[in-house]
């Protein structure tokens, strides 16, 4: 087992943990906002794909990745106009953004590149390696500073927990719920786009394969606070970088390597989802007195 | 100070606000009282942007002003207190104070300062708050004076405070009021909402009655009296004091033999209690609330597992400490939970609904091939009986149980016990939040059910209401039974001297 231990693993985990990290951040401000935000997956796919297409016609990464926030907010209004202003099912509102993203790439690549879901190959020299990273655990900091040190923070807490609270102090419930959902949007945006024009180089459909949901497990794990769940994105992270060198190496069928980052959402979920406190209004939309 | 001019707010169909005129004078406590619905709430809402008004207008210091969102009010020197705290229980003191008005930039949060202003003023007002308290770690009286702070934090010279004593223990209120008496020596004007009497009488200068969203009159308080005010709230002559004939007890319907409690920490509840309850009494227990009041009503109603329990519970004869709650309420056994909301209701369903809880298996309100079916017609029917003969408003069978007040949410339930005819009826606490018109009506209704021959045991945390209304009563205390009392002799020293363990204060 040494050999596993290197720095190798610890290089491929920071690289896994990162799109975790940037959804599970996005998720976070849009659940202590008291949004729930299951649409993550579908976000980062979103993210991933306009990445990748427009950095394909651009040749320029960073434009791929503002047109992948820019989408990712796009995509994210559609969640805060359903569970904000028309007070829909935050679930079924989430999970519809997630079929509908399944979908929706596998179209559009037909029209664009005759395939059936896949972009063309972008070179190595367009792609944004690190930068994505370096966002991504430089947000942690930030995260933690703007929840608790800043006003905006301060009301984002409030109308998550007691919304009622906060209206009678004079905070726009609808306003700060909106912030806080498009915020996740172009974080997980952000996170999809790192799997597209970062991680490969390429879209493949369907390419998060459940990452929204494992950041969504993340966050639950670390408590929706900042620092616990970059920790929990770790977590994951060496998971499955621990499961990419295990295969080869130790004498498993693949399959039963590959599924243990699932295992480990599974499991986790199931033992510490009732040890967190969850925003106390979560899921549950703002009805304003008349 | 504050004067609202001929305010009139409708809610659909309901007046809740007709043609109110308040004046509230500076540096004064101004009381308004009335029962429940009476508009009393929806007036002072007005007063602080939570509603706008239909007609009037609201001066504030000789002013007309426009109040259209606590914004504004808060602007104008107005601050109010709820009656359901708004306070983020996660978050601190100083975080829910500067919630919305915050010191500092958009960038930077200047909690350090606000902290030591909360101080000051806690200081000041000798309310002993901690700035950086977590809110759910705070008492209830605690949370209360957070509000307050508030309040004060935002510069309000006038109070409102919604019914602020309805979560308060007795020692709590006065503390309460001292800090009323202090704010008003300050200077602040302070507008106190209750249906409370001798607390009106006790903290006001100046009082507003309401009925039925009118204004009946307004009082200096010094110039009258509690019976005076129940008159003018309730429109016509309140007996403080209950009226009843003499009982004429009859055969034993309950007898209760050595029962014991044990909770599932392992404590005993209740230690070997026996007691008998005949046909056509009401047996009072009094005693301080937590000494095994509760265990012994769900222990009566089946609603404590039996591997919990000991001794012997004899029903007309028969042993029914293995029997359900089900099989109980079948043979004649009626709860009035002293929770409304926890035992005693589904908030979110209709009036129908929660008119047919625990009846809702069997005919007539379930029908056809095994009882398999809801009977709409006779569910209404039999929801329209109750709210009829129990006076419940407003009387629609449609509404959500949680839309009523607490009065008429517990007439809802005493309406459903009594239309099943109990010849024993267990009542908890029947009148805790429930506003004088009808706890009069509540307690006439007790003693007709007693004179048709039911045998009613009465636990009750108001001395003067168990007192009353009891024709025998036990004082409990620690799990047991430490004495009987003649209510009609003994005095509230006596028992309540009983009700402490038989121990001097």
């Amino acid at each position: 087992m040494n050999e596993l231990l290197n720095i190798g693993l610890i290089y491929s985990t920071v690289r896994t943990a990162t799109p975790l990290l940037l959804a599970a951040l996005g998720g976070l401000y849009s659940e202590r906002a008291g949004v729930i935000n299951i649409a993550l997956e579908g976000l980062m796919l979103v993210g991933a794909f306009t990445a990748a297409v427009v950095t394909h016609y651009t040749h320029s990464p960073w434009i791929g990745l503002t047109a992948a926030i820019a989408a990712g907010v796009l995509i994210a209004a559609i969640h805060a106009v359903l569970c904000i202003s028309f007070k829909a099912q935050q679930v079924v509102s989430g999970m519809a953004i997630n079929i509908l993203l399944i979908g929706v790439p596998a179209l559009l690549s037909g029209a664009f590149f005759e395939s059936t879901g896949a972009t063309p190959q972008i070179p190595l020299h367009e792609l944004l390696q690190y930068a994505p990273v370096v966002i991504a655990f430089a947000l942690v900091p930030v995260t933690w500073y703007v929840l608790y040190r800043t006003p905006f923070g301060l009301r984002l807490r409030a109308v998550g927990e007691n919304p009622e609270a906060a209206d009678a102090a004079g905070v726009s419930v609808t306003r700060i719920r909106y912030a806080g959902v498009l915020l996740s949007g172009a974080l997980a945006a952000i996170g999809g786009a790192y799997l597209s024009i970062g991680q490969s180089s390429l879209f493949t459909r369907n390419m998060t394969a459940g990452r929204g949901f494992i950041a969504l497990a993340a966050l639950i794990f670390g408590k929706w606070r900042p620092v616990q769940t970059m920790l929990a994105c770790l977590l994951f992270g060496l998971a499955e970088a621990l499961a990419t060198q295990m295969q080869g190496v130790v004498r498993v069928p693949v399959q039963f390597i590959q599924i243990i980052p699932y295992v480990l959402t599974m499991i986790v979920l199931a033992g510490f989802i009732g040890l967190s406190r969850a925003p106390r209004a979560i899921g549950i939309p703002y009805q304003k007195e008349k | 100070m504050l004067e609202l001019r001929n305010i009139t707010k409708r809610f659909g169909a309901v007046l809740a606000n007709d043609h109110v005129n308040i004046k509230v004078k500076s540096g004064t406590i101004h009381a308004i009282v009335g029962e429940n619905g009476a508009g009393k709430s929806t007036a002072m809402r007005i007063a602080y942007g939570f509603y706008t008004a239909d007609e009037g207008e609201i001066i504030v210091d000789g002013q007309p002003r426009r109040i259209e969102t606590p914004h504004d009010a808060i602007a104008l020197g107005i601050g109010m207190v709820h009656q359901h705290f708004m306070l983020i229980e996660p978050m601190t003191v100083t975080e829910n104070i500067v919630l919305g008005a915050e010191p500092g930039g958009a960038v930077a949060l200047d909690l350090t300062k606000a902290a030591e202003r909360i101080r000051k003023l806690s200081e000041e007002f000798r309310l002993a708050i901690d700035p950086h308290a977590t809110i759910e770690h705070l008492s209830v009286g605690q949370q209360q004076r957070v509000e307050l702070l508030k309040a004060l934090y935002r510069e309000a010279q006038l109070l409102i405070l919604d019914e602020p004593t309805a979560v308060l223990a007795p020692q709590e209120v006065e503390e309460l009021f001292a800090i009323l008496r202090r704010m008003r020596a300050q200077g602040k004007t302070v507008v106190i909402i209750t249906h409370k009497l001798d607390e009106v009488l006790a903290i006001s200068d100046e009082v507003t009655v309401m009925r039925d969203g009118r204004v009946v009159g307004e009082l200096q308080t010094s110039a009258t009296n509690a019976a005076e005010l129940a008159r003018m709230m309730v429109g016509r002559d309140v007996l403080l004091r209950i009226e009843k004939p003499q009982a004429k007890p009859d055969s034993t319907v309950l007898s209760v033999e050595h029962l014991t409690v044990t909770a599932r920490d392992g404590t005993q509840r209740l230690k070997g209690v026996s007691f008998q309850v005949r046909a056509a009494e009401i047996v009072g227990i009094a005693g301080v609330e937590g000494n095994g009041q509760t265990e012994l009503i769900e222990a009566l109603a089946g609603l404590i597992p039996h591997a919990q329990m000991s001794g012997r519970m004899e029903y007309l004869g028969r042993d029914i400490a293995p029997l359900d709650a089900r099989s109980r309420r079948e043979l004649g056994i009626a709860h009035i939970p002293e929770d409304r909301h926890r035992r005693g209701l589904l908030l979110d369903f209709d009036l129908k609904e929660n008119s047919v809880l625990g009846v809702h298996y069997r005919p007539p309100v379930a029908v056809s091939l095994g009882s398999v079916l809801l009977d709409d017609g006779a569910i209404r029917k039999r929801t329209e009986r109750i709210i009829e003969d129990f006076d419940v408003r407003p009387a629609n069978p449609d509404l959500p149980a949680r839309s009523l007040s607490g009065g008429n949410q517990q007439k809802l339930i005493i309406g459903r016990e009594f239309v099943l005819q109990p010849k024993l009826l267990l009542v908890a606490q029947p009148t805790r939040g429930v506003d004088i018109g009808a706890i009069e009506f509540i307690h006439r209704k007790l003693v007709r059910l007693r004179d048709e021959g039911c045998a009613v045991l009465l636990v009750s945390a108001e001395l003067e209401e168990v007192t009353a209304l009891a024709d025998r009563l036990l004082i409990i205390h620690d799990g047991e039974i430490v004495g009987e009392v003649d209510p009609t002799i003994a005095t509230l020293e006596e028992i309540g001297l009983l009700m402490t363990g038989g121990k001097e204060q």
